[in-house]
């Protein structure tokens, strides 16, 4: 049944807004041309240009997800990305750069033939899908109603047949029922497919060329070595921090204990006294080196986290913080235990970033889990002004340490707050053994 | 007193028995793993249980659950939970339910042994042992979040003090303070956390509630 609405309802209708699609991109390219030509004559065309151009990529992105979700076909963003610092730049020469970089971007003159074609193209295979059903229905309709529809002056044929024509052939005007039957089941079938087909032809121009695919990969590569090494160099600095810590700490006091309670063995005969004293020294070690075991245990993996979780294990960071800091978190199972780690540590930064930093009173952490990916925002009331790089703020560190798993992060922090840091890293879910009582 | 034991650890757990033994407690039940312990603790209905956090088959927090399931069976089981680390988190959630005889202590506590069998009577009584550590990281806030922001600092230490179970003359003593002094403290702070008069260990199991969920 759902699929027999998608054949008869769901395709015709999504033909229909291709067809509007395709009437858009008209209008779009039109725009483009105009804005592009008015550079030559007046300078209006500069500032115009930027936002008919803005208006194409987004329109050729609208396209690329109506490929995903209608069509089935993936089609990856190819564009050439805008370097940080050139995105950031202010002014008239900003935008100028920013507008040759796109214009320069081969994907950009692709995005433009591709609307041209659409409105051609893809408008003819979208008025297939949307016109065989109905046409299928609009033969029943003439079969029974061709003397008002005529006389309206309406066409009186059907394909083939004369619907008006009387005489010897009088009958022939309900030939138009199978013929219209034959449309209906057509539509049906072809329907999707031809959804399927526009999907295809949008993934021709707007899909990255094999040149544009080969320097994504350079780009990906590139990024690779990047965090590895990051993450390499992360890991060996943690790991002298906790070499470093156990020698200092806990082995040194086994050391001591160990030579407290010596002694006291040789003294517990002839002096009670200064071995009870040794004892209890020995004691006070032990508790001492269990106190700086725990905090290192901490600094590793907290134990909050193995046992519950990314979502109790920031509660627990949020009661021990000195904010009044609320926390959502809607996320299925247990997620990789690498990502789960990197995100606890990112928020016990981004917590104490808040207290510190922006004298803030209250945060919110909301943590979610949707399309393979976890997504965690950080919002706080403090004073704002914070940057990636500003120093000691943590947030290049956790840019680093995240990016590990390509995770991302922006951060939006106007002077004068509210601060909003926005964690996304991908990571799949297992929503087995949250371990059984 | 009849004490059920739940810990992993071999040496840990003898040595536990044998420090309960030697205060006159009787063990009735020393387990190892989660289910066991929940068993033993819904049969025997001990006075209280000593529990760890961390036990087979997870090695997360069966203990913990084990403590609670069994409080969801048998209301009020005092229960006392030892563990490597403390988290506020686990605190309250022991606490929840608001009946009592709640004790949440770390497990070099247990060196000190006169004080360790002191905190498990008291659980067993129905009263609370929350560890310094816990009330610590509280006190370290200064009580800013509601409701105790209306505390005044001394109430927030004689609060503090309750929760890790002391008794107001304890507390006196620990103050340097007269006992009819630490009493005027807890009906103030009875009386700002909105708490109804009902029997005074009742209420000091409430205020540490309040005191925990701020």
């Amino acid at each position: 049944m759902g699929e027999l609405k998608e054949r008869l309802l769901l395709a015709p209708l999504r033909g229909w807004a291709l067809i509007g699609f395709g009437i858009w991109n008209a209008i779009l390219w039109s725009l483009v041309v105009t804005s592009g030509s008015l550079i030559s004559s007046m300078g209006v065309g500069l500032l115009l240009l930027p936002a008919t151009l803005a208006m194409l990529r987004s329109t050729a992105n609208t396209a690329r997800r109506l490929a995903r979700e209608w069509g089935g076909v993936e089609i990856e963003e190819p564009y050439r990305p805008i370097p940080p610092e050139l995105a950031a730049e202010p002014g008239l020469g900003g935008m100028l750069r920013r507008l040759l970089a796109r214009v320069g971007d081969t994907q950009t003159w692709r995005d433009f033939a591709w609307a041209i074609l659409d409105s051609i193209v893809g408008v003819g295979i979208a008025s297939l899908a949307a016109g065989l059903v109905l046409y299928g229905v609009y033969g029943f309709v003439i079969g029974v109603f061709w003397p008002t529809l005529t006389n309206a002056g309406m066409n009186d044929w059907y394909t083939f047949v004369h619907v008006s024509k009387s005489g010897a052939l009088t009958n022939l005007r309900w030939a138009t029922f199978p013929v219209g039957a034959a449309f209906l089941v057509g539509g049906a079938y072809a329907g999707p497919a031809l959804i399927r087909l526009h999907a295809r032809w949008t993934s021709v121009l707007l899909g990255p060329t094999a040149g544009a695919r080969e320097a994504a990969l350079n780009r990906r590569v590139a990024r690779l070595t990047e965090t590895r090494a990051d993450a390499v160099d992360n890991q060996a600095a943690e790991l002298r921090r906790i070499e470093r810590d156990l020698h200092d700490g806990a082995q040194a006091r086994l050391v001591a204990m160990g030579m407290n309670l010596g002694a006291a063995e040789a003294l517990i005969d002839q002096h009670p006294e200064a071995a009870k004293a040794l004892m209890a020294e020995a004691r006070e070690s032990s508790a001492k080196a269990l106190t700086e075991l725990r905090e290192l245990v901490r600094g590793i993996h907290p134990p909050v986290l193995s046992d519950r979780g990314l979502g109790d294990a920031v509660r627990a960071l949020a009661l021990d913080s000195p904010l009044h800091a609320d926390v959502t978190a809607d996320l299925p199972g247990r997620l990789e235990p690498a990502v789960e780690s990197a995100a606890y540590f990112a928020v016990s930064e981004l917590l104490t970033n808040a207290a510190k930093h922006a004298h803030a009173s209250r945060v919110r952490i909301d943590l979610w889990h949707r399309d393979g990916r976890l997504r965690v925002t950080c919002t706080d009331d403090g004073r704002g002004g914070a940057t990636v790089g500003s120093t000691g703020s943590g947030l290049a560190g956790i840019e680093r340490r995240i990016g590990t798993f390509d995770g991302v992060m922006a951060v939006r922090s106007p002077v004068g707050g509210p601060t909003e840091v926005t964690l996304e890293i991908p990571c799949a879910s297992s929503s087995a053994k949250t371990s059984t009582s | 007193m009849r004490v059920v034991l739940g810990e992993d650890l071999y040496l840990l757990r003898e040595g536990l028995a044998r420090l309960l033994i030697a205060h006159g407690c009787e063990v009735v039940a020393a387990v190892g793993d989660g289910p066991d312990l929940l068993e033993a603790m819904v049969e025997h209905r001990p006075d209280v249980a000593v529990v760890d956090v961390r036990m087979p088959p997870t090695f997360t927090d069966e203990g913990l659950r084990a403590a609670l399931a069994a409080r969801a069976r048998v209301p009020g089981l005092p229960v006392l939970v030892l563990s490597q680390y403390v988290e506020q988190l686990y605190a309250r959630e022991l606490l929840a339910d608001g009946a009592g005889g709640i004790g949440y202590l770390l497990k070099d506590r247990v060196f000190d042994a006169a004080q360790f069998v002191d905190a498990v009577r008291r659980v067993a009584a129905g009263g609370t042992a929350m560890d310094p550590e816990v009330i610590a990281k509280l006190l370290a806030h200064g009580g800013a979040k509601e409701p105790l922001g209306t505390l005044t600092p001394r109430e927030l230490e004689v609060l503090g003090l309750m929760a890790e179970g002391r008794s107001n003359a304890a507390i006196a003593a620990k103050l340097v303070v007269t006992e009819r002094a630490v009493a005027k403290h807890t009906s103030n702070i009875f009386a700002k956390l909105d708490l109804p008069p009902s029997d005074d260990d009742n209420r000091r199991v409430l205020a540490v509630l309040a005191y925990l969920n701020r």
